[in-house]
Parts: structure tokens; C-alpha cells; sequence
């Protein structure tokens, strides 16, 4: 159901009342959650247009975040590469080093709006955990944090990191111990304690209203990238290239610009060791559609339809799921999505860090190797936008231990 | 209209004053072998449906003591095939027990809706509770499993509102299942008058027979929840015994029974 370029022009990309794009999204949850789904969805549609909440919103961006985050011209790694000018959103410059943090305000303050005094996430690699707990301890709101035990494991830092802004952190032991699991304990956690708690969701999956206003919060990045690139180069990029693990700092950048079709927009998930074996993260290049965590989406799953174990380098790409807008994205030809493996994320990894004097975190890394190969592909005298998601600081021990390092 | 098992059922219960019990266990738990005698000694306690469950690698409605269950499940090698089968075996000889599948959409979907109809029909199947879809996500699903005589089975929670508690009057058939608890299956703290008062509300909404689940663990559990709803659903406590016996496979339909039994006396003496 590919459209022409004419629709994709004038298509409004929004989901249905009930939440869905296309035929993805929705809610596929039990009646236990219904009501609070309702209840948030009907918060959300009316403070998204309250000019007190927005006003709020973007005065945290500005002084507590830092934003806008600078649109950086990677001026030595596009003459290394060859081809297409190269820029960086510099999502790791805010406030916690990711662009998770833009969402987490938002959301912490619709808690607030709807006078939650207790919120909750879930978290793969942490980043979404720490941001969480951050938004939490500045708003005076009680945390907790679930997190997959193996997760635990390989994101220490950023675990201390959530204590010492005053976070619970609850390890999850069920299942594949990973991000998946964290977000079933999570919701729980939620259908038990609806009346006091509010679910701060890490990324665009999930039921609806999730992916809708998690993007909405994350959208701040495409429209800084719209008026930053006019200013810098003087037209909107040629390309925009992100990392698709739940998919949320992808839609962030590429929303605004759906309807610019000249814009060509790449989305690259964790190939893992290879897309032609089991061992990935990269449900729209390599899944099928089902439901997961309350949405129809791609995913990865058996033949008898039980989600997959996912691998990924980068615990914040390990999901089996992704946001359903993607899958959406995917089917109607807005988006394309690619592959990286642990590998080529890796070298990627090192060469930025050494021709640029940016660690990128794991997760970048994937956008940063798709981006080096699109590059190669196109004149110099294109653009390409990759988001730097997130800095490397967490992935360090990582990174350090499978080249036999020890820093201890 | 009353042309189902399920339904038949049900009115048989009515007509003789009684209210129904509905154990629950996963298929396949802990192993494919064990499934079809605990069906039958889950009958032989006196259970008037059996909700069997299909086991999902993520059951986020459901607690940890059921999740454990289907992952017990899984790894033992059941499918949703071999859930279909193992209704087809206990249909040999048991063809009056209506049996209910409970699971997530995701498989299903994996299997293809309509196949998945189409085999649950021939398999003996009487029911469908899809967790995981409510009326407004009702896809090809719902068509199918009429086409095939299934009842749709819905759920109704302590936060569903009135108008909703419409919607799902009008989707479900058999009967409707009311969460009795905010939160997950397993939950502790059942409080009975709470439910009967909103038993009573949602029988102002919904004509089919209201049984009620999550948090029923004794007899007098059981029988408190009878007084005023049409019949007790009883989880957790079946799947936690299932668990404490997985290396006496063989014991597990006796202690089944004896935990049914007690809960159906309870309930007869009240009812």
C-alpha cells in the first residue's frame, strides 16, 4: 500500500481517534488499562493545546535541557568520507546526554497536570531510566524504574546514576531479563497503581496515546533541524538518517518533515550479527506484523507468534518491537529502514569518536554507520542530518570489555 | 440463541440454582502430557467450564506466577497447535465441558485468524478470551469465530465506565468476565462486598451471565463471589500449585482437585 508522492505530500500523519496509523497502533490491552489509557489520552488532548502546559514545556527545554541542541557540520568525517555533507543534531549535548529527556519532561509534566505524585518507566539501556529520574527529582515526584537484569549488567553507570538522583530501581528477572521484559513489569506495576502513578513511557511503542505523544515531545528536534538547517545551509537536508530501536528519536526528527518529500528519511535498526541470522533487533527490516505491548506493529517473533530473544551491541536497540508510526512509515514508502550490525556500529563508533571528538553512544553508532554508507553514495554538495541520539559516556565499559580492556 | 456449550451451560446453572466454577490452567504446563488428565480431574472436582490457556512469552495482564506458568509451557514445547490438540484429546472423552481458550492476540495472528477459528471449532473449542483485545481493536478475529459458533468472551474491570461497560455488553457472549481487582492476575486483597455491588451496577448493562476472577484463592473466596455473581473463575492458585509439583508432573491433577473440590461444596452450600 504504497502511496504516490502527491499523498505523501498532503497526508495529515496523524493516528485515528482510537490511536491508530493506518493499520498499526491502537490499543491491544486488557480492559484493566482501558480506563487509564482513556484518561491519559483525554489529558493529553487537551493540554497539548493549553497554552500554560506548552509554555511550561518549552521553558524546561530551554533552561533545564539546553535546547535547542547545536545542528553541527562533521566538517573532517564528510572529507574523510568523500561525499555528502555531513551534520550531527547534537541530541548528547542535553541535559543527561540524550535526546530521552525531552520526553520525560513532557510527561512528567502531564503527572503533574493530573496530579500523579508517583511515576514509573522502563529502560533498556538506562537512558530513558536516568531521564526519568531526573524529570522525577525536579518535579518532587516518586520513581521507580524498571530495568531487564542482564540490562542492569551491562548499563551499570547509569543504574548508580538513577539512585543518586533518588530512583528506585527495580530489576527484572522474568523472561529475556531485557527491555521487553522491563516494559511488561512496568505496566503492571501500572494497572495495580493507576490511581496515584503515571507511566512514563521511554519511547513511541506501545498503546495509544503513547506513540502520539511521545513523538509530539520529540518532534522539538525535526523543527529545530527545519529553521537550523535553513540558517546553516540554506535548505532543508537531502537526507535524514536516525536509529530505530522503539523508534523515538527517529520520529522526533523525521515527523516534521513527512510531508517534505524531497527529504529522504532512513531509519536503521540493530542488525546485530548479521540480518541473515537470528541474532538482531530489526523488526521492520526483517519482521512481521503482530502485537506487542498494546500496538500492531512489526516485530520479531516465531512461527508460532512468541516474541523473539533479540540481540543487539546496544542495549537500547534491543527491543523486538518498534513504534507502530514506523511500521506505518514503513508500508506507506515515507521511510526506509536499514540495517547495521554490532560490527560496522562499532567501527563507527571509533572513527567519530577520533575524527570528530564525539564518543556517540552505541545506539548513534548504528545511525553514524548507515550514514557513512549513504554518504559515500552522494555529492558533496548534499546533506545529510544524522541524530547524534546520545553520547557514549555509558558504553565505554561496553565497548572497552569486547576488545578485552579492563578499566578496573 | 442458546446454541452454544457454553450457553447451554449456563442455563442449566440457572436452572438448577447453582453458579459456576472455572478453573484456569495453562496448556502444556509443565508438561503437554499432564494437560488432558488435570482437564478431566478439574471436571471430576465438579468445574462447570475450563478456561485453558494459551501460553504467550509476554503476558503483561498477567502476573508472575502465570507467566512462569506459560513460560513453563513454552519451553515444554507447546504450541498453538498443541493446544488445539490437547482439546481434541480431552474431547474424546469429555464432550460436554464447554472449554474457553485464554491467551493473547499475537499468536493467534500468527496462526491466521480465520485458521485459528476454523481449528478451534473442530478442535472442540467453545470460546475465545483474547486478553489483549478489547471490542475496538475487533478485527477479522470476531467475524470468524461467528462464523465458526465461538463465543467471544470480554472483560469488564473496576474502572470500566458505563459507556464502555455497553460496548462490551453488546461484544461479549457466553458470558463476561469481571476483573475483580485492579492490577494483574494473582493479585492479593479481593474485598467481596466491593464486587457484589459492582456486580449488581454491571448487571444493569449487561444480560449474559457475569463471572468473576483475579484474586479468588479459597473456598470461601469462592463461595463469597457466588452470592452474587453467576460463577467464580479461579487462576493463580491452580497455576502456583501446577508450579510446586513440577517435578511430580503426575501428582498435579489430584492436587488440582483437591483445591477445586472444597471451593465447589463452598459454593453449593451458599448458592
Amino acid at each position: 500500500m504504497t502511496l504516490t508522492e502527491q499523498e505523501l505530500r498532503t497526508l495529515d500523519y496523524e493516528p485515528d481517534p482510537g490511536g491508530h496509523f493506518g493499520d498499526y497502533g491502537g490499543r491491544y490491552v486488557s480492559e484493566t488499562l482501558m480506563a487509564a489509557l482513556n484518561e491519559l489520552d483525554h489529558s493529553y488532548q487537551k493540554l497539548k493545546n493549553d497554552p500554560d502546559f506548552q509554555r511550561e514545556f518549552d521553558a524546561d527545554l530551554a533552561s533545564f535541557v539546553g535546547r535547542p541542541s547545536p545542528l553541527y557540520h562533521a566538517d573532517r568525517w564528510s572529507k574523510v568520507i568523500g561525499g555528502a555533507q555531513i551534520y550531527f543534531k547534537r541530541e548528547d549535548l542535553n541535559h543527561t546526554g540524550a535526546h530521552k529527556v525531552n520526553n520525560t519532561i513532557g510527561q512528567a509534566l502531564l503527572a503533574k497536570y493530573s496530579g500523579k505524585p508517583r511515576v514509573i518507566a522502563e529502560t533498556g539501556a538506562g537512558q530513558h531510566g536516568v531521564a526519568s529520574a531526573t524529570v522525577a527529582a525536579r518535579l518532587g515526584l516518586e520513581c521507580v524504574v524498571y530495568m531487564g537484569a542482564d540490562d542492569i549488567e551491562r548499563q551499570s553507570p547509569n543504574v548508580y546514576r538513577m539512585k543518586l538522583l533518588g530512583a528506585e530501581v527495580v530489576s527484572v528477572e522474568s523472561g529475556s531479563r531485557t527491555l521487553k521484559d522491563a516494559l511488561s513489569e512496568a505496566m503492571r506495576d501500572w494497572v495495580t497503581n493507576v490511581d496515584n502513578t503515571f507511566y512514563i513511557i521511554g519511547t513511541v511503542a506501545g498503546p495509544a496515546p503513547y506513540p502520539q505523544l511521545v513523538r509530539d515531545f520529540n518532534a522539538v528536534v525535526g523543527r529545530e533541524v527545519k529553521w537550523q538547517s535553513r540558517e546553516i545551509f540554506g535548505k532543508y537536508p537531502d537526507a535524514l538518517v536516525a536509529c530505530v530501536g522503539g523508534g523515538s528519536n527517529a520520529i522526533g526528527l523525521f515527523y516534521p518533515f513527512l510531508r517534505d518529500v524531497e527529504v529522504a528519511v532512513y531509519g536503521v535498526e540493530a542488525a546485530g550479527r548479521g540480518l541473515s541470522t537470528n541474532e538482531h533487533a530489526a523488526p521492520l527490516c526483517s519482521g512481521r506484523p503482530g502485537v506487542l505491548h498494546g500496538a500492531k506493529t512489526y516485530l520479531m517473533d516465531n512461527s508460532d507468534g512468541q516474541i523473539a530473544h533479540t540481540h543487539s551491541v546496544s542495549a537500547g536497540l534491543d527491543y523486538p518491537g518498534v513504534g507502530p508510526e514506523h511500521s506505518y512509515l514503513k508500508d506507506i514508502g515515507r521511510a526506509n529502514y536499514v540495517g547495521a550490525t554490532d560490527e560496522e556500529a562499532l567501527a563507527a563508533f571509533h572513527e567519530v569518536s577520533q575524527v570528530e571528538g564525539i564518543i556517540p553512544a552505541l545506539e548513534t553508532a548504528h545511525a553514524l554507520a548507515y550514514t557513512k554508507t549513504l554518504a559515500a553514495s552522494m555529492r558533496p554538495d548534499q546533506t545529510i542530518v544524522c541524530n547524534m541520539s546520545g553520547r557514549g559516556d555509558k558504553d565505554i565499559f561496553t565497548v572497552a570489555k569486547m576488545e578485552g580492556i579492563s578499566l578496573t | 440463541m442458546s446454541n452454544t456449550r457454553i450457553q447451554r451451560r449456563m442455563e442449566a446453572l440457572k436452572a438448577s440454582g447453582r453458579k459456576a466454577l472455572i478453573p484456569y490452567i495453562v496448556a502444556g504446563d509443565p508438561i503437554p502430557t499432564v494437560t488432558v488428565p488435570a482437564m478431566h480431574a478439574i471436571v471430576e472436582a465438579g468445574a462447570d467450564l475450563i478456561e485453558l490457556g494459551m501460553p504467550f512469552s509476554d503476558p503483561f495482564a498477567d502476573g508472575p506466577v502465570n507467566q512462569r506458568g506459560a513460560e513453563r509451557a513454552i519451553n515444554s514445547g507447546m504450541t498453538l497447535a498443541g493446544v488445539l490438540k490437547t482439546v481434541s484429546e480431552f474431547r474424546k472423552d469429555d464432550n460436554d465441558t464447554p472449554i474457553v481458550l485464554m491467551g493473547y492476540l499475537n499468536p493467534v495472528i500468527a496462526m491466521g485468524e480465520t485458521i485459528f477459528c476454523e481449528a478451534s471449532a473442530a478442535a472442540g473449542v467453545d470460546g475465545l478470551l483474547i486478553v489483549d483485545m478489547p471490542p475496538e481493536e475487533e478485527g477479522s478475529l470476531v467475524q470468524s469465530a461467528k462464523t465458526h459458533g465461538l463465543d467471544l468472551i470480554y472483560l469488564a474491570a473496576p474502572t470500566t465506565t458505563d459507556e464502555r461497560l455497553q460496548t462490551i455488553g453488546k461484544a461479549t457472549s457466553g458470558y463476561l468476565y469481571y476483573v475483580s481487582l485492579k492490577g494483574i492476575t494473582g493479585s492479593s486483597n479481593l474485598d467481596t462486598s466491593d464486587v457484589s455491588e459492582r456486580v449488581a451496577h454491571i448487571r444493569q448493562h449487561v444480560s449474559v451471565p457475569i463471572c468473576v476472577g483475579f484474586g479468588i484463592r479459597t473456598a470461601e473466596d469462592a463461595a463469597a463471589i457466588s452470592s452474587t455473581a453467576d460463577g467464580s473463575i479461579v487462576g493463580t492458585v491452580l497455576v502456583s500449585q501446577v508450579e510446586a509439583l513440577v517435578d511430580e508432573a503426575e501428582k498435579i491433577p489430584n492436587a488440582l482437585k483437591a483445591i477445586l473440590e472444597p471451593m465447589r461444596q463452598a459454593m453449593d452450600i451458599n448458592g
